[in-house]
C-alpha cells in the first residue's frame, strides 16, 4: 500500500516573519515529498498573517492553512495543538515536521499524545526508505527515517513510526539547509475557521507579561567563528576570544562544557543540542572535542584547533593543529592578523 | 494552603562524561562505564517544589520515577534534600517504552497518587534529550502544561500558578490553572544539597526489592517506620493497559544504531612558534579565508 497522503509543515510566524527553522523545513519537506509523489501543505496558526502563503508558497508550499486569531498570538500550548489535533483527523498527512523550539517542543508532544502518533526530536537528518520489522516480517515502504543523535551524541539512532500517522519529527535551526524552491511556484490557501478547532475552553493559559529580544548572537550566519570550551578555564580567558573575533569580523561559540560552566551565553553553544554552524572558518580554542560538539561544526570549511592537549579529539577533524596554551596563541594570532592584514 | 506536589525524576546514565571505555567495541554502549544519576533539570524542578513546601507547609512532595528497581537511589537523594516519599514505578512489561508509552505509564501512575496539585518535572533528560514526556503527560491528563519554566512566582490552591518561563530570545510569564505540569529549565535554581539531618533520618529508607537485602537490625527499624517505605509500583498496580506500555506501546520503533566515528582529516600540525603562527595567519589571509 502506497500512503499518498501529503506532507505538511507546522511554520512560526513573529513579527511579519516566517522563522527560518520554518523555511528550512519546507526546503527540506519539499525534496521529501516529490520522492514521496505527494503535496507540501504548510499550516501557520495566528494573528495579522497578511500575505504570509507568499513566502511559503516560493518555498515549495502547494497548500496554505491559515488560522488566524488574535487570541492565537502569542502562541499558547492548548489552541495550537488543538487546530492540529482536529485539522490531523481531518486530513490526515502522513507526515508532520515542526521546528525544534520552544514552541515545536512544546507544541509536539502534545499532538503526538492526543493522536498516539510516534514524535522524534531534533532530527539531524531526514530521509525515506523502506522498513521491515524483524519481529513480524512486515514490510513497509516510504517511511520517513527519523536519524538524530542519542546518548549525549555518542550513537546515532534511525527511529521509524511503521503504524502511525502522522509521522512526526522535530529538527533545530541550522541543521537543513533553506532554499528558495521556485519564486513563482503557486499554491492554494485553505483559511480555517477557529471556531471550528479550537474550543474556548481551550484558552486556559494566559499571558502576563512577555519580554522578546531579537538575539544579539548570529554565531549560524557568521562566516568564521571562534569557539572556546572549557579548556578556557577562566571568564578572563574567554574573552580573549571577543578580542580575536572582533579582529577577525568574527562570532564567539562555545561548546556545551563551557556553557554548562558559566563561560559563555547558552544562544553561542555549537552542537547537537545548540546551533549548527557551517562557517568557512572555525577556531576551536580549547574545546576537546566531544561528538555532540564536532556533530554541530564537523561541515566548517577549514577548522583550526589549539588545544594544549596534542591528542584532543577535535585534532583528528582539524585541517591546522597547533599545540599550547590557547591564552598564549590567541593574542599572536591577533597580533599577527593586524600587521599582515593592511 | 497545604499543596500536593508530584515531581518526576529519571535515573540517567551521565551522557556528559563519556569515557573512552563508554563504548564497547562491538559499537554498542557499556552502560556499566556510565555512572547512574539523577537527571540534572529534574533536581532544577524538585527545587522549586521543595521552594513551594518551604513556603506553604503542611504541603507533600512525592517524587515519581519509572525505571529499574535502582532507581529508588534518586528518590533517596530527593528525600535527603526534602521530598516526603516517593514511588518507583518498575515493570519488566515497562521496558523499551518510546516517550509515548513512559508518558502513558507515568500518567497511568499520577492519577493512582490522585488529588494532586501541580506536577514538576525536569525539561528533559540528558539520555534522549526529548522534552516530550512532560507535555505527553499533560495531554493524557487532560491538563494544560507549562515548560521551560525558570521560577514559579506564585501559586493559589484550587487556583492558579504564575510561572516565569525562559525561551531561547527571551522570558515569558504565564498563568495557568491547577492541575498543570510545569517542566523546570537547567537554568532555574540549583536544587540545595543534602539535608544532613534528613541524611539520619532517612538514610535506611527502603524499596520493596530491596527488602530482602536488609540485615536483620536495619529490617526492624524499617518494619518500625512506615515512612522509610519507598513503594514499588508495577504495570498492573496502575491498571496500565498492556497494549500502551512497553515497546508493544512504542509507535517509535529503532530501526537501527550506529556508533558515530568522524572521518579523520589529513591535518597540519602547526609549532606553536611566533613565525609559524604568523605564516599561518598570512597563508589565511591570502586565501582570503580571513581578512
Amino acid at each position: 500500500m502506497t500512503d499518498k497522503n501529503n506532507l505538511i509543515v507546522y511554520c512560526e510566524y513573529d513579527d511579519g516573519h516566517v522563522a527560518d527553522v520554518s523555511l528550512e523545513l519546507l526546503t527540506k519537506g519539499r525534496q521529501l515529498a516529490n520522492t514521496l509523489g505527494v503535496k507540501l501543505e504548510a499550516i501557520v496558526i495566528g494573528d495579522k498573517l497578511r500575505d504570509i502563503e507568499k513566502t511559503l508558497f516560493q518555498y515549495g508550499a502547494d497548500t496554505v492553512y491559515k488560522v488566524e486569531d488574535k487570541r492565537l498570538y502569542p502562541y499558547t500550548s492548548n489552541p495550537h495543538a488543538s487546530v492540529l489535533i482536529n485539522l490531523f483527523k481531518e486530513i490526515k498527512p502522513q507526515i508532520c515536521l515542526m521546528g525544534a523550539t520552544c514552541i515545536g517542543r512544546d507544541l509536539g508532544p502534545r499532538v503526538s499524545s492526543a493522536l498516539h502518533s510516534g514524535l522524534t526530536a531534533d532530527c539531524t537528518s531526514l530521509e525515506i526508505g523502506p522498513h521491515k520489522d524483524p519481529k513480524t516480517g512486515k514490510e513497509y515502504e516510504n517511511l520517513l527515517y527519523q536519524i538524530r543523535p542519542a546518548f549525549g551524541g555518542n550513537i546515532v539512532a534511525t527511529i521509524v513510526n511503521p503504524d502511525c500517522r502522522p509521522q512526526m519529527a522535530t529538527v533545530r535551526e541550522g541543521v537543513m539547509k533553506k532554499q528558495i524552491h521556485d519564486e513563482n511556484h503557486k499554491g492554494n490557501v485553505v483559511n480555517l475557521d477557529v471556531k471550528k478547532y479550537v474550543k474556548p475552553e481551550d484558552f486556559v493559559v494566559e499571558i502576563i507579561d512577555r519580554h522578546i529580544e531579537k538575539s544579539k548572537v548570529n554565531i549560524k550566519n557568521s562566516p568564521i567563528i571562534v569557539a572556546g570550551g572549557y579548556g578556557m578555564g577562566t571568564k578572563e580567558n574567554f574573552d580573549l576570544l571577543y578580542q580575536l573575533a572582533d579582529t577577525l569580523g568574527a562570532e564567539v561559540g562555545a561548546s556545551r562544557a563551557a556553557v554548562d560552566a558559566g563561560l559563555a551565553e547558552h544562544d553561542r553553544q555549537i552542537g547537537q543540542t545548540g546551533v549548527t554552524v557551517r562557517p568557512k572558518l572555525y577556531i576551536a580554542c580549547g574545546i576537546s572535542g566531544q561528538i555532540q560538539h564536532i556533530a554541530g561544526m564537523q561541515d566548517s570549511a577549514m577548522i583550526i584547533s589549539i588545544n594544549n592537549d596534542p591528542d584532543a579529539p577535535i585534532n583528528t577533524i582539524a585541517d591546522y593543529v597547533i599545540t599550547g596554551n590557547a591564552e598564549d596563541i590567541i593574542p599572536k594570532l591577533i597580533k599577527y592578523y593586524k600587521k599582515n592584514s593592511k | 494552603m497545604s499543596l500536593n506536589i508530584v515531581v518526576l525524576a529519571k535515573q540517567v546514565p551521565d551522557t556528559r562524561n563519556v569515557g573512552k571505555d563508554a563504548m564497547k567495541e562491538d559499537g554498542t554502549i557499556n552502560r556499566a562505564a556510565l555512572p547512574a544519576i539523577f537527571n540534572p533539570e529534574d533536581l532544577n524542578a524538585l527545587e522549586q517544589a521543595i521552594r513551594l513546601k518551604d513556603a506553604h507547609p503542611g504541603s507533600t512532595v512525592t517524587v515519581l520515577t519509572m525505571g529499574l528497581p535502582r532507581a529508588s537511589e534518586i528518590i533517596r537523594e530527593a528525600i535527603y534534600r526534602g521530598a516526603d516519599r516517593g514511588i518507583v514505578l518498575t515493570d519488566r512489561t515497562l521496558g523499551g517504552a518510546d516517550t509515548l508509552a513512559t508518558s502513558y505509564s507515568l500518567a497511568q501512575a499520577i492519577k493512582k497518587i490522585g488529588n494532586y496539585d501541580i506536577i514538576l518535572g525536569g525539561r528533559q533528560a540528558i539520555d534522549g534529550d526529548t522534552a516530550q514526556v512532560g507535555p505527553q503527560i499533560a495531554e493524557k491528563l487532560h491538563i494544560p502544561q507549562v515548560t521551560y519554566a525558570e521560577e514559579i512566582l506564585d501559586i493559589k490552591k484550587n487556583g492558579h500558578v504564575t510561572v516565569k518561563r525562559r525561551l531561547e530570545n527571551g522570558v515569558e510569564t504565564v498563568k495557568a490553572p491547577l492541575p498543570c505540569v510545569v517542566t523546570v529549565n537547567g537554568s532555574a535554581a540549583e536544587c540545595r544539597p543534602r539535608n544532613a539531618r534528613r541524611v539520619m533520618q532517612y538514610k535506611f529508607a527502603t524499596s520493596t526489592s530491596e527488602e530482602p537485602k536488609l540485615n536483620p537490625t536495619i529490617k526492624a527499624i524499617v518494619e518500625r517506620r512506615p515512612e522509610l517505605r519507598i513503594a514499588e509500583w508495577s504495570a498492573a498496580d496502575v491498571e496500565a493497559d498492556p497494549e500502551q506500555i512497553g515497546l508493544p506501546g512504542s509507535p517509535t520503533k529503532v530501526k537501527n544504531i550506529v556508533n558515530v566515528v568522524f572521518t579523520a582529516k589529513e591535518n597540519l600540525r602547526i609549532e606553536n612558534n611566533d613565525e609559524a603562527i604568523e605564516n599561518l595567519v598570512k597563508e589565511l589571509i591570502a586565501n582570503h579565508t580571513i581578512g
